[in-house]
This record gives C-alpha cells, sequence and structure tokens, in this order.
C-alpha cells in the first residue's frame, strides 16, 4: 500500500508517536534496570543520568539477594502456581468435558453457576474463605495460597466452549475401542484441548505469580512468601533507602515472566486475550 | 440448549440402551462432583457467607457473635471514611478507564495502520502486563521520589515545578491512576487489536469507493461503528478492573495522606485483615459487590447479544 510513496510522512509520523509511546511504557523498566545497576552514591544524585559512572548491578543483586531469600521467594511462586494451575486443570477438565458431551440431570443447572461464579470478583469471597481456613488451622500454609484457587469456574467455562467444539464422533469412537469416560477425558479430550489449556495456563501462571493482595491476607511466615510480597517486604523492613538494591531485587521478581513472554509473546498475548476477556 | 433436547433420544430410545446411559451417568456425576463441590466451598458459599456476615458483628477472635440487621450499613453509611474511599474509587475509575481505553484505542490504530515493526510495538506495550505490579509500583515510587526521583528530575530540567507525588494529598490519587493507567493500556491494546483484525477489509474497499478517502472519514464511517462491541467491552471490563485497585495504593500510600488514596478495597482489607471486623468488613464487600455487579451485568447483557452459551 505504501510502496507508492518513498518516504510517507504518515509512517513517519506513525512511528513518532508509537515510539514516544514506548518510551513511556518503557521508562519504569528502564529506569530500574539503570538504577539497580548505580552504586548509593549515584542513586542520591540529584542530576539524573541513565548509564552508570560505576557499575554496581552486581553488588546490588548481591545486596538483594543477602537482604531477602530471594531464590526461596521464587521457589515459592514456583510451587504455588504450578500447583494452582495443576489442580485447577485436574478439577476443571473433567467438568468441561461431563458439560459439553454428556446428558445427566442438573447439567443445565451447574453450567448456570458456572457462569454465575464468572462474575464473582476474587476479593468479594475473601473474608469468607479466610475464616474457613482460619477455622480448619490452614492459615500461612501453601494450602491456604492454593485451595482457594483450585476451582476455577473460568478454566471450565473456557475448556467447556472448547469441547463443544470436539466432534462427538471422535468421543463415540473411544467408547468403542471400550476407553471409559474418565478415560477419554484424560486420554482423548486433553490431547484435543491442548491449545486451550495452554492459554488457560499461561492466564492463570499470570495471574497468579503476580497476585499480591489472596498472599498477603494468608500469610504470616516469611519463608512462605510469594515474589510480590517479597517485593513489598524488601521495600518496607529492609530497603530503607537502599533504592540500588530494592530495584535489583524488582528485577529478579518481574524477570522470569517478563523473560517468558519475550520468548513466546505471540503465545501470551493470545492466551491473555483468550482467557482474559472474563 | 433447546437443539440438543430436541435432536436428544425419546423416551423409547432411552429405554432401549438403559445400561450405557446409567453407566454414563453415574460418570458425568463421578466427573463433575469435584468442580462442584469445590464451587459450593470456595466461591458459592462464601458469596452466601459474606452476604450473611454483612448482618453479624462478627469479630475474628471474639466467642459470640449476633445478628444485627442492617446495623453495619448504617456505621458504613455514618462513616466519612467510607464515603471518602468511595469517592476516591469512583475518581479512579473516572479517570482510568477512560484514559486507559482512549490511549489503547490510539496504540491498535496507530499499530494496526502500517506494516512494519508491529509485534515489537506490540510487545513493548503489553510488557507492563506481565510484569508483576508490586514490583512496578516500588519502581514507580522511585520514580516519583520528591528529590532524586526521575519524574521530578524531568520536570527540573524543564523548569517546571516538582512535586512530591505520593506525599502529597493533592496529588497522590492521580498518580495512583497514572500508574494505573500504564499498566492496563496494553491490555486494552490487545484486546483492540484484535477487534480491528477482524473487521473485513472489503468494507474499507466499499467505503473508499464511497468516497472515503481520508483515513479519518474511515476511521468514522467503517473502523469506529465495527469497534462499537470491543469498545463497550473493554470500557465495562477497565471499570471492573480498576473498581479492584489494591496492590498499588497499600504499597505506596495505604490509603494517605490524610485518606486521599483509601479506596474500598483497602478499606475492607484493613478492618477485615487488620483489625478482623469481620461482619464489618463484609458490608463493604457487600458494597463493592454491588457495583461490580452491576457493571458486569451491563457486559453480560451486552456479550449475550451476540454469543449464546450452548
Amino acid at each position: 500500500m505504501s510502496n507508492a510513496h518513498p518516504i510517507p510522512f504518515r509512517a513517519i509520523l506513525r512511528h513518532v508517536l508509537l515510539i514516544a509511546g514506548a518510551a513511556l511504557m518503557l521508562a519504569p523498566f528502564i529506569w530500574m534496570i539503570s538504577t539497580a545497576s548505580k552504586p548509593q552514591t549515584e542513586v542520591f544524585s540529584s542530576e539524573l543520568h541513565l548509564i552508570p559512572h560505576q557499575f554496581a548491578l552486581v553488588e546490588n543483586l548481591r545486596e538483594a539477594f543477602a537482604k531477602a531469600n530471594l531464590l526461596r521467594f521464587l521457589l515459592n511462586g514456583v510451587i504455588v502456581t504450578v500447583s494452582i494451575f495443576v489442580l485447577q486443570v485436574m478439577v476443571a477438565l473433567p467438568a468441561a468435558y461431563a458439560l459439553a458431551k454428556l446428558r445427566f440431570l442438573g447439567r443445565e443447572t451447574l453450567f448456570a453457576l458456572v457462569l454465575f461464579g464468572i462474575l464473582i470478583p476474587p476479593q468479594a469471597t475473601a473474608i469468607p474463605v479466610f475464616l474457613l481456613l482460619h477455622k480448619i488451622g490452614l492459615l500461612d500454609s501453601y494450602a491456604a495460597l492454593v485451595l482457594p484457587f483450585t476451582i476455577s469456574v473460568f478454566g471450565i467455562f473456557l475448556m467447556r466452549q472448547f469441547f463443544k467444539t470436539v466432534p462427538d464422533d471422535l468421543v463415540d469412537a473411544a467408547r468403542m475401542d471400550g476407553i471409559s469416560e474418565f478415560g477419554i477425558v484424560w486420554r482423548v479430550m486433553l490431547p484435543a484441548a491442548i491449545p486451550a489449556v495452554t492459554a488457560f495456563g499461561i492466564f492463570s501462571v499470570v495471574a497468579h505469580w503476580n497476585d499480591y493482595f489472596w498472599p498477603l491476607i494468608v500469610l504470616n511466615s516469611e519463608q512462605l512468601r510469594t515474589p510480590p510480597l517479597a517485593v513489598a517486604h524488601f521495600r518496607n523492613n529492609e530497603a530503607g533507602t537502599s533504592y540500588g538494591p530494592l530495584m535489583a531485587a524488582a528485577m529478579v521478581i518481574i524477570a522470569p515472566l517478563v523473560i517468558a513472554f519475550l520468548f513466546a509473546q505471540r503465545r501470551f498475548i493470545e492466551g491473555i486475550t483468550l482467557t482474559g476477556i472474563k | 440448549m433447546t437443539i440438543d433436547a430436541a435432536i436428544g433420544p425419546t423416551g423409547a430410545a432411552r429405554r432401549a440402551l438403559p445400561a450405557h446411559r446409567t453407566r454414563r451417568t453415574y460418570s458425568a456425576y463421578a466427573l463433575v462432583t469435584p468442580a462442584a463441590a469445590l464451587m459450593l466451598v470456595m466461591l458459592l458459599g462464601p458469596l452466601a457467607g459474606v452476604i450473611a456476615l454483612s448482618f453479624t458483628d462478627y469479630q475474628l477472635g471474639a466467642p459470640h457473635f449476633s445478628w444485627i440487621g442492617l446495623a453495619n450499613y448504617q456505621d458504613l453509611f455514618a462513616d466519612k471514611v467510607f464515603w471518602t474511599a468511595l469517592r476516591n474509587t469512583l475518581t479512579y475509575v473516572v479517570i482510568v478507564v477512560p484514559g486507559a481505553v482512549i490511549a489503547g484505542l490510539a496504540i491498535a490504530l496507530l499499530i494496526q495502520s502500517g506494516t512494519s515493526l508491529r509485534s515489537l510495538y506490540r510487545t513493548i506495550y503489553f510488557l507492563p502486563v506481565m510484569a508483576t505490579l508490586i514490583a512496578m509500583a516500588v519502581v514507580w515510587e522511585f520514580m516519583l521520589h520528591p528529590q532524586f526521583g526521575l519524574v521530578n528530575g524531568l520536570l527540573r530540567g524543564a523548569g517546571l515545578p516538582a512535586f512530591a507525588w505520593l506525599q502529597d494529598r493533592n496529588t497522590a490519587l492521580y498518580a495512583l491512576c497514572a500508574i494505573g493507567i500504564w499498566q492496563a493500556v496494553g491490555f486494552n491494546m490487545v484486546l483492540f487489536l484484535a477487534g480491528l483484525v477482524s473487521i473485513p477489509k472489503q468494507l474499507y474497499e466499499a467505503a473508499e469507493i464511497d468516497g472515503a478517502s481520508s483515513g479519518w472519514a474511515r476511521f468514522c464511517l467503517v473502523t469506529w461503528p465495527m469497534l462499537g462491541p470491543v469498545t463497550t467491552f473493554v470500557v465495562v471490563i477497565s471499570g471492573i478492573r480498576s473498581f479492584q485497585v489494591f496492590d498499588t495504593v497499600h504499597v505506596l500510600t495505604k490509603g494517605g495522606p490524610s485518606k486521599s488514596t483509601e479506596v474500598l478495597i483497602h478499606t475492607m482489607y484493613t478492618e477485615g485483615f487488620e483489625f478482623f471486623r469481620s461482619g464489618y468488613a463484609a458490608a463493604i464487600t457487600v458494597v463493592f459487590l454491588v457495583f461490580v455487579l452491576a457493571l458486569t451485568l451491563i457486559k453480560s447483557r451486552l456479550a449475550d447479544r451476540g454469543v449464546h452459551y450452548t
């Protein structure tokens, strides 16, 4: 389309505007990396400079890791997000299959409840779920972080929609081969639903890795902290005025998801859009 | 659903294959039971619970509690902090939603209007959606630092007055709004991009034939009307998300200075999980729920016009 005009003014304008916006979006990331690379004296100079005169990234990272058990917190993040996702799939997939392909009394009611459940924001149930966990003595544990999210009505909805598109013949053929309904869920439907499960997985991991509200409520112990809590505590208790190490810690906490995103951005964006619509 | 039922087995057919059917029905119940049970315990029960709790004076650790009817709501509506929190939340929503929607749309249009560097721009603008908000909030706090922050540094360089953004009650809420917009723009952009891609090319060709030669005319004639449903959807989704603002408030300002950034979920958090006044916090949650459900119902009304989930 633009081949006709050698250097169209509009194309230049487009890039100028987009680059200006991109600079705004990237500014916090760049400033974070810049500050994390500066020694204390340079952080506290009122003269602004992006590139440190003296590189202190390694020192700042070392201090961040020394002041806070960042590896442990990252590991907690992995344990919690992976457990949540695996359990969500184990609970949602069979239900989604039954809702999509089987006939039973109460199916419509259950599906209506699933749709209703999607409307409920997570903060709405926080107090009763907290009281429940308190009552059964599960507060301040991995279970407290994972259990409330084992049910994802959105996951059920998403996978049911996907299963609806799987041909009934495939299911019938599996039945002919003598595969049980349970077998069909895991050996026929799961492989067919990998794209939907992946999309849901990205959504689930991003949401729970970044979640601050719920871990803040149920955790006390330092060794259970998830990455967002770790940054918040670092800021409140350890950092004081040492912004270099604090920015280094922030870098470490956002790194896993951001790096994964940069490597597979198309997948991530599709996954989030497909499932983030709720 | 009606179609399923219409072509489903008749009574006679059902009697003909009883063994299959019954076995399959049992399997169906076995398959949905874990999900149904967890839904009751973690979602529907707690939802009923929060409403019930809002009519009690329950405090965590107290030996007894009693039903006090609407007393929590009366206290709430008489509490200045509640009204401040509600007003701040609404201010936040009213600033962040248009900001994030208009910027998201503008960026999507700019990215889509050319062919070069599309995926690079898309990646950059989406980056804040991926980055842990708490970590980035800490970065923003440093950028907004009164003496050593980037923002004031740039303002001073331009000869403009500097502010103690997060420590000043006249600017703190707006600073949080800016962070909120920064974080939400990329998400909206992606939704708009998806909407733009689905507009049939022929419509633009037709518009051109009809004399809509300028980009603006094509936008008014084709893009904007075709994006209508996506736009409504993005507005409502942004509204619901903005209503839930908590992370930045809790880490950066704790609702201060002098309650200028107190928002509903933060009040609920302090009452419920710092003072353990569960009943009172439940009443705040119910108010929050009413607002969010109202927005969600508008959304599902709009979604249901085009899509039927059967």
